[in-house]
């Protein structure tokens, strides 16, 4: 898993979920979960309005 | 829940309750179905409404109109202010929602007129036959359904997985989504029977900050601005920034964040068995955000095209085009509209902003209708006059307005 989510941050939107490319990201409930198909390329944590999300190094 | 129904729709949001009411009261068994475990809430939305076209879908009601506006002031980055009448405002001005309260009344239409809803359910796949959707898989209290339907309806959002799984991309490019924060503040100084927004390339690049008044002194405070001038966590600190300076005494009782598609027309809204609705389907406004209204009128179209579909046993892509072209051509060109001139705006600097602020500024607004703005605002800028009629060339429509309305 690429890209970690600070769960003390995020305000379960979805605004990530809608710009992933191969679609690794899922709003369930209150937390988000990534799955194997993110390939790192970062623009989910671009879009995020609070800053929870981080490409692992 | 059963094993089958004629329609599932998937997501209660304004449009998804309002397609399962239409479908529901022509006489289909319709299911609903919405992974939160409460409808409307945490709310993504700064709540405001056209008051006449929102009347048109449900009767208003003081349990979920939390503020009463008469207009709007815009504020250019020097500080000049522009104030519209509500007829000018757009579909985000009028009665201020309470969408917790709001997104059930809609939901408990639905009931009312027949549909089923589940609660705390999340559709985790689609069921596919013969090139058709034929349903939904579906997750409820950690246990997996299968749930077969004549129609699916994917009115599932932003975050719209329903669209991908029928081979629809409906991803997003950042320059395509509007990223927000918002807050609910109390203890702030400002007029609570007029909209605020706040523009300015320093202050929401791409983007702007409203203040919506809610009633009892309090008013949501956000900021939306398109991802692609967004960094890791900037939304939130330009918008801390702001209510610093603003609202400096002001105390925070809610803390939202959401995404708004502001995109070109998605290039296709239907398969055999499916139709996307509302933002889901990209439909909100691309120059404003809004998109209650929009999610409801695609809505109350997809449910009467379903309705027709089944009676006709015939649910391929072609039968739903029904669907597709009507929206297309009443909401679609709207939005197509929005768009340029959303990518017009994004490309104004802070002094243009002035400018413009500076010609309107003696400018009657109370009155006036959209064509009648424009032509005062071109009759004071001939250069953004020169610009929008080369941008607006292809677009007959609004060529036709022109002519009518102010004679250009
Ligand atoms: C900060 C912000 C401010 C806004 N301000 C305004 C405004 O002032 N005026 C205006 O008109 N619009 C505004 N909007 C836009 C407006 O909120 C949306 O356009 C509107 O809610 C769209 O309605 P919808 O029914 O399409 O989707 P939504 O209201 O987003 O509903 C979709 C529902 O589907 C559910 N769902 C998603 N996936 C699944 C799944 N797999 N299974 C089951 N359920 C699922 C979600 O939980 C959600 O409840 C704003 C948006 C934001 C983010
Ligand atoms: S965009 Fe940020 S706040 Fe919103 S769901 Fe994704 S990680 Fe959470
Ligand atoms: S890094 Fe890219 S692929 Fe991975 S979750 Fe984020 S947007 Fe998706």
């Amino acid at each position: 898993m690429a890209v970690s989510v600070n769960r003390n941050k995020c305000g379960y939107c979805g605004a990530c979920v809608s710009v992933c490319p191969p679609g690794a990201l899922e709003l369930i409930e209150t937390w988000i979960e990534v799955d194997d198909a993110c390939n790192n390329c970062g623009i989910c944590t671009k879009i995020c309005p609070v800053g929870a999300l981080e490409v692992a190094k | 829940m059963k094993d089958r129904y004629d329609m599932i729709v998937v997501g209660a949001g304004p449009g998804g309750s309002i397609t399962a009411k239409t479908a529901a009261k022509a006489g289909l068994d319709v299911l609903l179905i919405e992974k939160r475990q409460q409808i409307g809430d945490p709310v993504r939305c700064a709540e405001g409404v056209n008051k006449e076209l929102l009347s048109t879908y449900i009767k208003p009601d003081p349990a979920w109109i939390s503020a009463d506006v008469i207009g709007s002031r815009i504020f250019s980055p020097d500080g000049t202010m522009i104030e519209m009448g509500e007829k000018l405002s757009g579909a985000e001005v009028g009665y201020m929602l309470e969408r917790k309260v709001f997104d059930r009344a809609l939901a408990r239409e639905a009931a009312n007129a027949g549909v089923e809803i589940m609660v705390k359910t999340r559709a985790t796949g689609l069921l596919m036959n013969e090139g058709y959707v034929c349903g939904i898989k579906a997750q409820h209290m950690g246990n997996n359904y299968e749930i077969k339907s004549k129609i699916v309806v994917g009115a599932d959002g932003i975050e719209s997985k329903v669209g991908r799984w029928a081979g629809i991309d409906t991803s997003l490019k950042p320059i395509d989504v509007c990223t927000c924060v918002q807050y609910l503040m109390t203890n702030i100084d400002f007029d609570p029977e007029f909209c605020e927004f706040h523009l300015g390339t320093e202050i929401a690049p791409s983007g702007y900050i409203w203040v919506f008044p809610k009633g009892n002194g309090s008013a949501n405070v956000g900021i939306g601005i398109t991802g692609d001038k967004s960094t890791n966590g900037s939304v939130k600190k330009l918008l801390d920034k702001f209510v610093e300076r603003r609202f400096p005494e002001g105390i925070i009782i809610e803390f939202i964040v959401g995404g708004v598609p502001v995109s070109r027309n998605i290039k296709r809204a239907v398969v055999n068995g499916l139709m996307l609705v509302g933002d889901a389907a990209h439909q909100s406004d691309p120059l404003t955000g809004g998109g209650i209204i929009n999610s409801m009128w695609a809505g109350e179209m997809a449910g009467r095209v379903g309705v027709k579909a089944i009676n006709a046993n015939d649910v391929s892509a072609e039968f739903l085009q029904k669907y597709e072209k009507e929206w297309r051509s009443e909401l679609g060109r709207d939005l197509s509209l929005s768009y340029i001139v959303k990518e017009r705006f994004r490309k104004l600097t802070d002094e243009d902003l002035n400018t413009l602020g500076h010609s309107l500024e003696s400018v009657d607004l109370k009155n006036l209708s959209l064509p009648g703005l424009l032509w005062a605002l071109f009759k004071a800028n001939k250069k953004l006059l020169w610009d929008l009629r080369h941008i607006f060339k292809d677009i007959k429509e609004i060529k036709d307005i022109e002519k009518a309305e102010v004679g250009i």
